[in-house]
C-alpha cells in the first residue's frame, strides 16, 4: 500500500468497500457498455446484499452508473437523479457461488437494446476487480487503461493485435486471453501503461477476425495546483 | 517500502531528514513520481479535508437514522464556555463527531486510513490550523508523517477492522493523528515513534461491532477517543515520556492482537455492541427494509 491508499480515497461515505467500491463497479459497466444505460437490473451478493441498502451500496451502483465517480456529491440521491435522465433500475440479492461476500452482478441495456452483463467485487479501499463478463471470467481492475477485444478464436489474431500495439508504442502491462471453447469468440484482456486515442482504437477494430473493441480509458487523478511550495 | 518505523527514525538519525521527508522521499521513489507531483497529491488530500468540515451542517441523519447532529451539539456545548475540556480539545471533539457523522450520511470525506476512521486525524489538525496559523507547509509534513505512520502499520499489522478489529482502524488513525501532532510541534523521529507506540498500546484490544454492520454505532464517537487519545499520547511524547516497548513491537503486537480476536469481534456484527437487544432490533429493521431515508434534500 502506498501513502495515498493510507490518506484516500476522498469518498462520499460511509464506506470505502460498500460505497466507493459500489460506485466505481457502476462507472466500470457504463464504461463498458459504451453509452448511458437506460435499464438496469442489479443483483447484490453476500456483505452487499446484507448491509447495501444501510451503505448506500445501492444508491452508488446506480449512481456509478450515470456516471458518477465516487467523490461525487450527488450519490446519496442517485436515485433521484436516475428519475431524471431516465434510468430504469431493479435492485435485488443473489447467491453467488464462490463470489466474493461484495460482489455485484449487473446487467445493463443502452438505448439501442445492446447489453451488457458484468460481476465485479469491492476489495477494500475503493478498489474493485471484473470477475465476469457476458458469462466469460475475467480479472482486470480498471487500474489500468484496459482494453477488452473480442476475436475469433483463431490463429494469428493475438498476435495481429499485440503487434498493432507495439506499432503505436503502446506498452501491454498484463494480458489475457479467455474463451469459451476452443474455436469460439474469445475474449482478450490487455492492460496498457499508455492511453490510447480513438483513432488508435479504431485501427485495432479494423484488424480482421476481431469482432468488437471496448476501451476503458483509466481516469487521471486531478490534483490541486501546486506550485508555491517545492523544496 | 515502508517497513518499519524504527528504521524511519533510524534513517533520520542518520542523515538528518526529518521524518516527514524519509516519507516523502520513499513515496517518490515507490510509485516514480517527483517531490512535486508527491506533494500536489497531499495538497489535494488536505484541501479535500478542509472541505470536508466546512461541508457539514450538522441537519443530515444517516440512512438508517442512527446518527447525525452531534457535531453540531457538541460545537454550541462548546460555545457555552464550561466544557471540561477546554477550546482546543473541545473543537477537537466537535470535529471528530462531525467528520465522522458526515462519512455516515453520505457526505465527501477523505477516507484516514478508513472512510469510518475519516474524523481523527482532522480533528487534531484542523483546530490547531485554524487556532495557531499553521502554513499549508507545516501541515503538508504533518499529513507525510501521518501517512508513513500508517503505511507502515498496514504492511506489519492492518487498518481493516475486518482483520484487525477497531484497535487496527481507529487505533491506526489515531497513531498518524498522533504523529502528526508531534511533528507539527517541532518533535523529532524519536518522539514521533514513542507518540505512535503509546498510541496503539492505549487502544489495543479495542473490537469491531458496528450496530446493523453499519459504520455508525459505536464509529462514529470513537473517532472521538481516537482524537483524544492521540493528543494526549502526543503532549507525553513532546514531554519526554518514553515507551517502554519499541514501536515496531507494538505494532507486531496490535497485529497479533488482531489476528487473534473471534470472527464475530472483527465488522461482522455478530458480537459487542451489534449483539445487545438495541443492536439486535436495529439489525432487524434495517432488514425489514425500513431504512428511514432521512438524508435530506441539500
Ligand atoms: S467499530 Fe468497526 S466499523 Fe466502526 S470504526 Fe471501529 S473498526 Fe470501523
Amino acid at each position: 500500500m502506498d501513502i495515498f491508499d493510507i490518506l484516500g480515497p476522498i469518498m462520499v461515505g460511509p464506506s470505502s468497500s460498500h460505497t466507493a467500491g459500489a460506485a466505481r463497479i457502476g462507472q466500470m459497466a457504463r464504461a463498458l457498455l459504451g453509452s448511458q444505460p437506460v435499464k438496469a437490473r442489479i443483483h447484490l451478493h453476500g456483505s452487499f446484499a446484507e448491509t447495501g441498502a444501510g451503505h448506500g451500496t445501492d444508491r452508488a451502483l446506480v449512481g456509478g452508473l450515470l456516471g458518477m465517480k465516487p467523490d461525487d456529491l450527488r450519490i446519496p440521491f442517485a436515485f433521484d437523479e436516475a428519475e431524471k435522465v431516465g434510468l430504469d433500475y431493479e435492485i435485488d440479492t443473489v447467491e453467488l457461488r464462490d463470489a466474493h461476500p461484495n460482489t455485484a452482478l449487473l446487467e445493463v441495456w443502452d438505448g439501442s437494446g445492446k447489453q451488457l452483463q458484468m460481476q465485479a467485487a469491492s476489495l477494500g479501499g475503493g478498489r474493485i476487480v471484473v470477475t465476469q463478463l457476458d458469462g466469460i471470467a475475467v480479472n482486470f481492475t480498471g487500474s489500468y487503461n484496459t482494453l477488452l477485444i473480442r476475436n475469433q478464436d483463431e490463429y494469428g489474431a493475438v498476435a495481429a493485435v499485440t503487434g498493432q500495439l507495439s506499432r503505436m508504442r503502446i506498452n501491454v502491462a498484463n494480458m489475457s486471453l479467455c474463451r469459451h471453447k476452443r474455436g469460439g469468440d474469445a475474449l482478450m484482456v490487455i492492460e496498457t501503461d499508455q492511453h490510447l486515442r480513438p483513432l488508435q482504437v479504431d485501427t485495432l477494430r479494423r484488424i480482421s477476425g476481431i469482432l468488437s473493441v471496448t476501451y476503458y480509458d483509466k481516469e487521471e487523478e486531478e490534483n490541486a495546483s501546486f506550485d508555491t511550495v517545492d523544496r | 517500502m515502508l517497513r518499519s518505523i524504527q528504521w524511519i527514525v533510524d534513517e533520520s538519525e542518520k542523515t538528518g531528514k526529518l521524518f516527514w521527508e524519509v516519507v516523502l522521499e520513499d513515496d517518490t521513489e515507490e510509485r516514480q513520481v517527483s517531490r512535486h507531483e508527491s506533494m500536489a497529491q497531499m495538497l489535494t488530500i488536505w484541501s479535500a479535508m478542509q472541505e470536508a468540515a466546512d461541508s457539514y451542517t450538522g441537519t443530515r441523519r444517516s440512512v438508517s437514522g442512527l446518527v447525525g447532529g452531534d457535531g453540531l451539539k457538541m460545537r454550541q456545548y462548546n460555545l457555552r464556555g464550561k466544557n471540561l475540556a477546554g477550546d482546543y480539545v473541545g473543537e477537537v471533539i466537535a470535529e471528530a463527531l462531525s467528520m465522522a457523522e458526515s462519512n455516515a450520511c453520505m457526505r465527501r470525506i477523505v477516507a484516514a486510513p478508513t472512510a469510518g476512521a475519516c474524523g481523527v486525524l482532522p480533528a487534531v489538525l484542523l483546530p490547531l490550523y485554524y487556532r495557531e496559523e499553521l502554513s499549508q507547509q507545516q501541515v503538508l509534513e504533518a499529513l507525510y508523517v501521518a501517512s508513513g505512520i500508517g503505511a507502515v502499520i498496514a504492511h506489519r499489522a492492518s487498518i481493516a477492522g475486518a482483520s484487525g478489529g477497531c484497535q487496527a482502524e481507529i487505533g491506526t488513525a489515531s497513531a498518524m493523528a498522533a504523529g502528526a501532532l508531534v511533528a507539527l510541534r517541532g518533535g523529532n523521529a524519536r518522539a514521533i515513534a514513542h507518540a505512535v507506540s503509546i498510541t496503539l498500546k492505549n487502544l489495543m484490544g479495542l473490537v469491531c461491532d458496528p450496530v446493523a454492520g453499519l459504520v455508525e454505532v459505536p464509529c462514529v464517537k470513537r473517532n472521538v477517543i481516537g482524537a483524544m487519545n492521540a493528543v494526549s499520547a502526543a503532549d507525553m511524547a513532546l514531554a519526554g515520556i518514553e515507551s517502554r516497548i519499541g514501536v515496531d513491537e507494538v505494532v507486531d503486537a496490535m497485529g497479533e492482537v488482531g489476528r487473534r480476536m473471534p470472527m464475530e469481534l472483527r465488522e461482522t456484527a455478530l458480537g459487542g455492541l451489534a449483539a445487545t437487544p438495541t443492536g439486535q432490533a436495529v439489525k432487524a429493521r434495517m432488514a425489514q427494509g425500513k431504512a428511514a431515508d432521512m438524508l435530506e434534500k441539500q
